[in-house]
């Protein structure tokens, strides 16, 4: 493990934390990019450059910039007076932690049937591809239509504002 | 002899790194080349700005600086030593830590994406085997900061400014993506040195650079349009266009804060040409087998010196687009070309050798620029320019 693990665990957790507890909402997007950033650098120490350059490029560069968009345009970058705790904090809670109970279950069962490698499997950019486009490449374009179908109803839900907008 | 030159630096370092025992070899070789990255491009950063200012002057039919040193040479020494003395103001409303570390992750990211950068013949920090998608993937980083410090600053020029550069960053680096792509596919590899090394074959004494395909040229226009864009220059600096808002996200900064984020970007300008040589104009190659006995290092700043001179070209002879030209442009121009172009290099690829295949993917992409360029032109009416207050 080492003590790199343990400063990048401490940088993936926190920001996840400070994402969640913070007041302001830009604040608290901006801690989640640092959890992020930690997500991927755990990729890197795993050799898994792919999947952490994707990470850093997908989320930090896209994702991020959009949750900002989105807190900007709504109006909802101002700090609140009151609490962030919202009432129904308790429910969300209880669901958080039963997905973590799913998720976790799942990964532990799933853990001791994979094979137990010493060595580190040398996997580059080239098999990836090969993969994607291969054996996977029906759940490759089930997600390309479904970003498609998202992308268009993002659209259309744009447009509908818009011509409201206009009538009044 | 020639051989000794062209690796100067290499066997420079080797040298330095022989006075070390083994174990402190491979981290002290690291700290030297980065050393070496982060005081060679500021370096040519202040030269650059002379020659900028200089060159602009020169369209603009003015002198330019000419008070500091013979020809005003030191000119950069004088901002420099400016920009240090000068007071650091933070408006009492930002938010004081994200205006502080805006520029620092600024200038950060743009290094990092000289790590994967090869500036001559063995001469690349990292070989990395995803360099390319670690290059884009710093790249899109900066895009961050950037918002940081407009929204930090509590102003709403900064704000605008952001929120401006923002979303021409999104929007052409899905441009500068796609035009890679092409790259990527032909060459079957995602490491930039194998790029070089891919274009690194001579016949009948001319390169074999991707910019002499059809589908190589296509991409590299499109990747120099989004490049521009990319980087917030002229016609695409609408983000921090002067007559409207003030200086865009970077209005509130002072001092040398101000001045590591005219380095960053000046940086990211060089960081986005380097890859632009490396991938189209076969990085530190030499552009005749005949003169390959020059070191490839001087090709590799050569070719980085000829684009910044075009940077500095367009900057002093294009106007500046407005947001909606620029959202049109990259969305309904760049993006179609771009997926186009990645249909033509995969027919390049799958219909062999021959002159059919020059002739066929060339159509396309000719017919497909006049018409498109044909139909978004068609809905314009150019009549005589009226103005409203100043008849």
């Amino acid at each position: 493990m080492g003590l790199v693990f343990y400063v990048i665990s401490f940088f993936a957790v926190g920001g996840a934390l400070a994402a969640v507890l913070l007041k302001n909402l830009v604040h608290a997007a901006l801690a989640l990019t640092i959890a992020f950033f930690g997500l991927a650098l755990l990729f890197l120490r795993l050799d898994a450059q792919f999947a952490g350059f994707s990470q850093i490029l997908v989320y930090v560069g896209a994702v991020a910039i959009l949750v900002v968009f989105a807190i900007l345009l709504t109006k909802g970058s101002e700090v609140p007076k009151q609490g962030v705790f919202s009432k129904s904090w308790f429910t969300g809670l209880a669901i958080a932690a039963g997905v973590f109970a799913v998720l976790a279950w799942a990964v532990l069962r799933a853990a001791p049937s994979l094979p137990n490698e010493t060595a580190t499997p040398a996997v580059n950019v080239n098999d990836i591809g090969n993969a994607l486009m291969g054996r996977y490449v029906l759940p490759l374009e089930i997600i390309a239509v479904l970003l498609t179908v998202a992308l268009l109803g993002a659209v259309i839900v744009a447009m509908h504002e818009k011509e409201r907008a206009g009538q009044s | 002899m020639i051989e000794r030159l062209d690796q100067v630096f290499v066997i420079l370092k080797h040298w330095l790194l022989g006075y070390l025992p083994q174990s402190w070899q491979t981290p002290v070789g690291v700290v030297i080349s980065v050393v070496c990255i982060i005081g060679l491009y500021p370096a040519l950063f202040a030269v650059t700005t002379v020659l900028e200012r200089k060159g602009v002057a020169r369209i603009q039919n003015r002198l330019g600086p000419n008070r500091v040193g013979p020809y005003g040479i030191l000119q950069p020494m004088a901002d420099g030593i400016k920009s240090l003395t000068k007071e650091d103001i933070v408006p009492t409303s930002a938010d004081g830590v994200v205006h502080f570390l805006a520029p620092i992750i600024l200038v950060v990211t743009v290094f990092m994406g000289f790590a994967v950068l090869p500036m001559g013949r063995n001469m690349v920090l990292v070989d990395m085997d995803a360099g390319l998608l670690f290059y884009f993937a710093m790249g899109a980083s900066t895009e961050l900061s950037v918002f940081m410090a407009g929204w930090s600053s509590r102003n709403k020029y900064s704000l605008l400014g952001a929120m401006r550069a923002v979303a021409q960053m999104i929007s052409y680096e899905v441009a500068l993506l796609l035009s890679s792509v092409v790259i990527v596919m032909m060459t079957g590899s995602l490491s930039l040195v194998k790029i070089v090394e891919a274009q690194n074959h001579y016949s009948y004494g001319l390169p074999h650079w991707f910019i002499f395909t059809p589908w190589g040229l296509a991409g590299f226009i499109m990747y120099a349009i989004a490049g521009t864009a990319e980087t917030n220059r002229s016609p695409f600096d609408l983000p921090e266009g002067e007559s409207e808002l003030v200086a865009g996200y970077h209005t509130e900064y002072s001092g040398f804060k101000f001045a590591l984020f005219f380095l960053g970007e000046y940086v990211a300008m060089f960081s986005i040409s380097g890859l632009g040589s490396t991938l189209f104009l076969g990085g530190w190659m030499a552009p005749l087998a005949a003169l390959q006995f020059i070191p490839s290092w001087i090709w590799f700043f050569g070719k980085l010196f000829v684009s910044m001179a075009v940077f500095i070209w367009v900057r002093g002879t294009l106007p500046r687009l407005r947001q909606d030209q620029l959202m049109n442009f990259a969305w309904k121009f760049v993006l179609p070309m771009c997926l186009l172009n990645l249909f033509v290099a995969g027919l390049w690829r799958f219909m062999g050798d021959g002159w059919l295949r020059w002739v066929v993917c060339s159509a396309i992409l000719i017919l497909a620029y006049v018409s498109i360029g044909r139909e978004g032109m068609r809905r314009k009416h150019f009549g005589p320019r009226s103005y409203r207050y100043a008849e």
